[in-house]
């Protein structure tokens, strides 16, 4: 492989990689609060549809933006009733969500839109443009950096750099902050942040609200930034993956970067070389596909390293009297 | 503390539930500028008022049975199958190997074969995640949620690369032979003076169905093995006290479970498709989630649920076909059936309780 395929494998490596990693960051503030989500996959798609549409109709990719993050963070205000009001089963409303989603993005693009449950392709300002950063195209013809920086690290839209500083961002906000402090106490023992007379239900409601937002940015990268336009079940599993990716991360925020990038690689290279070919041995493209599962079952397992979800997780806090 | 009688729990909170998503599913209907009136009778008319429509009910409501069987099996053992569609994959793999390469001299003996081939295949695919959360801890939801996508990888592999016909573009396997043929409710029913039920899919893996519910029954309540399944679900601390092996309750339940799950193949691969396809359990395994929710795990709710989403699934099609709301709207339905008769159960019963504590007050 020369050098110039292995820049374009990274860059879509990065592009791919971007949704996982705000989906998953989504999920390690939900489920460190002690909420399990496995609704991501529902918010995001809510957020792609309704991004898109917003997007199509107004041609503002902002208020796009905005309408995508209003549909995921809806998304989990019944996530939020279900499991923190009605103290229900957190798995079952998390896959009730996902069918909503699935559901009510086609009927209502069929009702708007008239085009098979999609929306109108967009184009100029409805669609988020990649940004060349400074110097990219003074610095190009430099040999090895210039590409490097002109190819990789330039030429993404602005979602892109937002999800890769989020992580140190969320790092901050849960390990060096009061409010973080309280969000991981309130996956792990709910009744000493009670007693300490701080809400657990304001806390869980507020870690699912940032879940909402920083889906919402997941499925408007997705379908203005990565896609132009909205189709049926655009997510296309990526919900599940962030979600594994959040488990082979250990709900740790910098984990949760390398996990979410390897998964980004595996697709990428998936959809670049259908077969790879290793000497005589062939890799299937399906193996490729169910790899981030795969991984995810053999961490899941114990078997490389053990990864322990929140103490409190999935449990509706009960306060005692 | 007082508690509302049983059977206000287990008929009228349910049957709230419904009502309180059916409303809302109405102001969907209305929201995308149809009639819900309308819908709803083009909806009893294509799925109920002709032996065809009732043909296609039954056929799903036969796929239902089975996957919510799946989950109420792990429900009973307080565990949540959500892999019954990459189980029910894997069990449509077992009823083509059997078919297509075991030389069957009648159906009957094939249906046989491949009711156990479907079985052991869809049980297989639930022992891995069953095992490692019995001996490894971990957690059941998300290895069956990664299985399901494993699986869909595999049979993807299986179709494309070993199974599909020299020669063919679709990923598909070859058409079953003529003697695995599954008699059809119009083979059986119908009559050249009264013909019944014609050209629907329906066939005898129905009653196969049924038998699955009774013997689910007999298991759940009329077994010792089905005493420790529920005695392992209301407290495993309990169980294990009284010398029940969580292990072993673990594995046995969800190889059951995978088992139903792997049997809906029959249905859609033997009865319907005579080949396996991509994609043939068309979300049926996650339908039985709120099936098993809504019918509260038990066979007759089980199987008056399955009903209920049969008819919810011919009737959509007939709606996505006379107008222009699209099949999804089931999916909306059936999202709204998880949601508040599973999640936001609590939503209906607390007041229900409270109104019955108050009405016992002013009656003692």
């Amino acid at each position: 492989m020369d050098y110039a395929t292995l820049l374009q494998v990274l860059d879509s490596t990065v592009r791919l990689a971007t949704p996982l990693l705000l989906a998953c960051l989504a999920g390690l503030f939900s489920e460190r609060a002690g909420i399990v989500d496995i609704g991501l996959e529902g918010k995001m798609l809510a957020a792609a549809f309704f991004s898109a549409a917003v997007a199509a109709v107004t041609g503002s990719v902002w208020l796009g933006l905005l309408a995508g993050i209003a549909a995921s963070l809806v998304m989990s205000g019944i996530h939020g009733l279900a499991s923190i009001t009605f103290r229900g089963n957190q798995l079952i409303s998390g896959v009730a969500i996902n069918f909503l989603a699935s559901g009510i993005t086609v009927l209502i693009a069929q009702d708007w839109f008239s085009q098979g449950g999609r929306t109108p392709s967009l184009m100029g300002g409805g669609r988020f443009e990649s940004i060349t950063l400074p110097f990219a195209e003074a610095l190009s013809g430099v040999p090895i950096i210039g590409p490097l920086y002109y190819e990789l690290i330039s030429g993404h839209s602005i979602l892109v750099y937002v999800a890769f500083l989020m992580v140190p961002l969320t790092w901050w906000i849960l390990y060096r902050t009061r409010f973080g402090l309280r969000l991981r106490a309130v996956g792990e023992a709910p009744e000493a942040v009670d007693t300490a007379g701080v809400s657990v239900v304001g806390l869980r409601f507020a870690a699912i609200a940032i879940c909402g937002l920083l889906c919402g940015l997941a499925g408007a990268y997705l379908a203005t930034g990565l896609q132009a336009g909205f189709v049926r079940e655009m997510t296309a599993g990526r919900g599940y993956i962030a979600l594994a990716a959040l488990i082979f991360a250990k709900w740790r925020p910098w984990y949760a970067l390398y996990a979410c990038l390897l998964f980004g690689l595996l697709q990428a290279v998936a959809l670049r070389y259908q077969n790879i070919d290793l000497g005589g041995f062939i890799i299937p493209v399906q193996v490729m596909d169910a790899l981030p599962y795969i991984l995810t079952v053999v961490i899941l397992a114990g078997f490389v390293g053990k990864a322990i979800p929140p103490r409190a997780g999935g449990e509706p806090y009960v306060k005692e009297r | 503390m007082d508690k509302m009688p049983a059977w206000a729990d287990a008929v009228l909170v349910p049957l709230i539930s419904i009502l309180l998503a059916a409303i809302l599913s109405a102001l969907v209907i209305l929201a995308i500028g149809e009639n819900p009136v309308e819908a709803f009778k083009l909806m009893v008319d294509g799925a109920l008022m002709r032996s065809t429509g009732w043909g296609y009910t039954l056929y799903y409501t036969t796929n239902f049975i089975f996957t919510g069987l799946c989950v109420a099996v792990a429900f009973h053992a307080k565990m949540f199958n959500i892999g019954g569609e990459g189980q029910a994959m894997v069990g449509g793999l077992g009823v083509a190997l059997a078919c297509l390469f075991i030389p069957f001299p009648h159906w009957s003996v094939a249906l046989l074969v491949a009711t156990l081939a479907a079985a052991a295949f869809g049980a297989a695919w639930a022992f891995i995640p069953a095992w490692l959360q019995a001996k490894r801890g971990s957690h059941i939801v998300i290895t069956t949620i990664m299985f399901n996508f494993i699986a869909a990888a595999l049979l993807n592999y299986v179709l494309v690369n070993i199974l599909r016909p020299v020669g063919a573009m679709e990923p598909a396997t070859a058409n079953f032979p003529a003697a695995t043929s599954l008699p059809t409710f119009q083979d059986l029913f119908a009559t050249p003076e009264n013909p019944l039920f014609r050209g629907s899919p329906a066939n005898v893996s129905f009653f196969l169905a049924v038998v699955a519910c009774i013997a689910f029954w007999y298991l759940i309540w009329r077994t010792k093995l089905g005493y420790e399944i529920r005695a392992f679900g209301h407290s495993e601390s309990a169980a294990r006290y009284a010398g029940i092996s969580p292990v072993r309750i673990t594995v046995i339940s969800m190889l059951i479970s995978g088992g139903l799950a792997g049997m809906m193949a029959l249905n859609t691969t033997m009865g319907e498709a005579e080949r396996l396809v991509l994609n043939a359990t068309e979300g049926a395994g996650f339908i039985g989630i709120a099936v098993a929710l809504m019918g509260r795990s038990h066979p007759v709710g089980v199987f008056l649920a399955a009903l209920l989403f049969g008819f919810l699934y011919q009737g959509g099609a007939e709606l996505a076909l006379w107008t222009s709301i699209p099949r999804e709207l089931i999916t909306v339905i059936q999202a709204l059936v998880i949601l508040f008769t599973g999640a936001l159960d609590n939503m209906v019963r607390m007041p229900l309780e409270k109104l019955f504590v108050s009405l016992r007050r002013r009656s003692s």
